[in-house]
């Protein structure tokens, strides 16, 4: 049996073809976007070889770090909405009828495409005619503000949006992980007398601690390679306000053409990506696992 | 005698608290029906605001039902704005890249996990890591390699990216179902003398149909949504999908708000469609794929 199993042909034939396609499609990219970031290049005619130019440059370029400092803040905005998500979660899991449904409709805005929520919120908050204005109109509020015009305005309208799109999404994990707590630990609680509160906090909050670093670190990451919804509603903008650290990459390479330094940004994207994916898990790694089967 | 006891002091204390504790649950009610609102408002109001013509949009409450709805704005942007061609193209694209992924991933799943070779979990291991890259940090050497092999502008660019990069997550979804599959009809069928490719196709392949299912809508939402690949990769409108196309067309059409309103419920309304189907399904996959950045 093992000798079938062990087919060295159809082991090829079932594995090649896709591990081709990821090498090519993910990994050589990769390795080549350091090794362009080494080039001054501008997409099309020959690579210079400047070494570390683009890289010494990134560090004294402000724009670049106005647009990291701005994806940090997104991080940051995101890191504090999980509290919403896990209060919600919560009051979804304490045996509500129809907590199902909830959670589907919370749900829907995930689905949708970050072009069509743009295009969406670019209605909502437009100046004049945006529902937003119309309704603060209507309250009394007189000569409410362009609320993507405004460089100090515009990085929070833009995340009401992503905060609106990733809810359901993070309901939906943390729901299923309280649910995953055994009735007979909450109810032993209340007969030794603990209140709503200080089981959530007590008995549910150290119980899905686990499934909550994973969605520190998916919120954090998530934010700061987000592109999307801010390049279709400001393109960084009033006057690089709301640019981020892959905005700026697509605007240096594909709108200024200059290919090595937009590469260099590409990288450096990666290697934070993947350092703050580590350094988030060590920071949160528990020595001791709970057990609560 | 001991449980007895604690009943009787649980009965008690929930007759004592039965006010208050209905209060707390229409207080909760309240928090989820309000968020609800939340997740569900802006959508109406685009349903809303497709059906109008300007002067409704500007001059009625943004939540005024629209009285004799517009229908035109559909036929208008259909025809008219490209959309019937982006539409198709996302459909073919989206179709042809999910089968490609879950086939692919299919195969590598069942050698991963049924058969036996050196570098096994090595290779599982690259494309677990794979899910970790961003994908703008793989844009500008995709875009100069597609370039040098003449696939920019060609669909088969976008059909090769999302394969790549979806692969991962589809892996990672499948790997858990193939683990839990009962192995003893594979090993009778060996003994009986079948061939590996038959077994897979015939047996294993088969009994996978849920999980395939699961993540087939997985993978056809996220390829739906995509859009920098679209937008970097595709220069004509003959082969742009939606994400960009609405994009393009509401660049040209700014100010007719029901035609922007009519794109944008065509471009979600399949989305929106199958989530009224399959929302357990769809559910279940997003749970399952929740590490996808």
């Amino acid at each position: 049996m093992d000798k079938v199993l062990s087919n060295k042909k159809i082991i090829a034939l079932y594995v090649l073809p896709s591990l081709l396609l990821i090498l090519a499609i993910v990994y050589i990219p990769i390795v080549l976007t350091a090794y362009y970031g080494l080039n001054e290049w501008n997409g099309i005619g020959a690579m210079t070889f400047v070494g570390l130019d683009n890289y010494l440059a990134l560090f004294k370029d402000t724009t670049f770090w106005n647009s990291a400092w701005h994806s940090l803040l997104l991080a940051v905005f995101s890191g504090i909405s999980l509290v919403l998500y896990l209060i919600v979660a919560m009051v979804l899991a304490a045996r509500i009828k129809g907590a199902n449904l909830f959670r589907k409709i919370y749900l829907i805005p995930m689905l949708l495409s970050s072009v069509a929520i743009a295009q969406l919120w670019l209605k909502i908050y437009h100046p004049t005619n945006g529902v937003l204005n119309s309704v603060l109109e209507s309250l009394g509020f007189a000569n409410p503000p362009a609320w993507l015009a405004e460089s100090s305005l515009v990085l929070f309208a833009l995340f009401i949006p992503i905060l609106w799109q990733y809810a359901g999404f993070y309901i939906l994990i943390y729901y299923a992980a309280l649910k995953n707590i055994p009735a007979s630990l909450e109810e032993a609680a209340k007969i030794d007398g603990a209140n709503a509160l200080q089981i959530a906090w007590k008995i549910k909050l150290p119980l899905v601690m686990e499934v909550i670093k994973v969605t520190i670190v998916l919120a954090v990451v998530g934010s700061l390679k987000y592109f999307d919804l801010i390049f279709v509603m400001t393109d960084g903008g009033p006057n690089g306000a709301s640019e981020v650290m892959a905005s700026y990459m697509y605007h240096e390479a594909f709108r200024a053409y200059d290919f090595g330094y937009g590469s260099a940004i590409g990288f450096f994207l990666l290697v934070i990506c993947l350092a703050v994916t580590w350094v988030i898990r060590k920071l949160t790694a528990s020595k001791d696992t709970i057990q609560y089967s | 005698m001991v449980t007895g006891n604690v009943k009787i002091r649980n009965d008690l204390s929930e007759a004592r608290l039965g006010i208050s504790s209905k209060l707390g649950y229409g207080l909760l009610y309240a928090v989820l029906i309000v968020v609800a609102a939340l997740q569900l408002f802006p959508l109406v109001w685009l349903l809303f605001f497709s059906l109008k013509n300007n002067q409704e949009v500007f001059n009625l409450p943004p939540l005024s039902l629209p009285m004799n709805p517009r229908w035109e704005n559909y036929e208008k942007v259909w025809s008219a704005g490209n959309i019937d061609v982006y539409f198709f193209n996302s459909v073919w694209i989206t179709v042809a890249a999910t089968a490609i992924t879950v086939i692919l991933g299919s195969l590598v799943t069942y050698a991963v996990t049924r058969m036996k070779w050196k570098g096994s979990s090595l290779v599982l291991g690259l494309f677990m890591v794979a899910m970790m890259i961003p994908v703008h940090s793989t844009l500008i050497p995709l875009f100069s390699l597609f370039n040098k092999v003449g696939l920019t502008d060609h669909p088969l660019s976008l059909i090769l990216a999302y394969v790549a990069f979806n692969m991962p997550i589809t892996i990672m979804i499948l790997l858990g179902f193939y683990y839990a599959l009962p192995r003893e009809v594979e090993e009778a069928a060996i003994i009986d003398g079948c061939s590996v490719n038959r077994m897979f196709f015939q047996i294993v392949f088969p009994m996978t149909s849920s999980v395939l299912a699961t993540t087939a809508i997985i993978n056809m939402i996220y390829n739906w949504n995509e859009f920098i690949f679209v937008n970097t990769f595709i220069s004509s409108d003959a082969y742009k999908t939606l994400t960009v196309g609405v994009q393009n067309f509401i660049g040209q059409y700014t100010t007719d708000w029901g035609a922007i309103g009519a794109t944008l419920m065509i471009s979600i309304l399949p989305i929106l469609i199958t989530f009224l189907f399959l929302s357990n399904r769809i559910v279940e996959g997003i749970a399952a794929g929740s590490v996808k950045g």
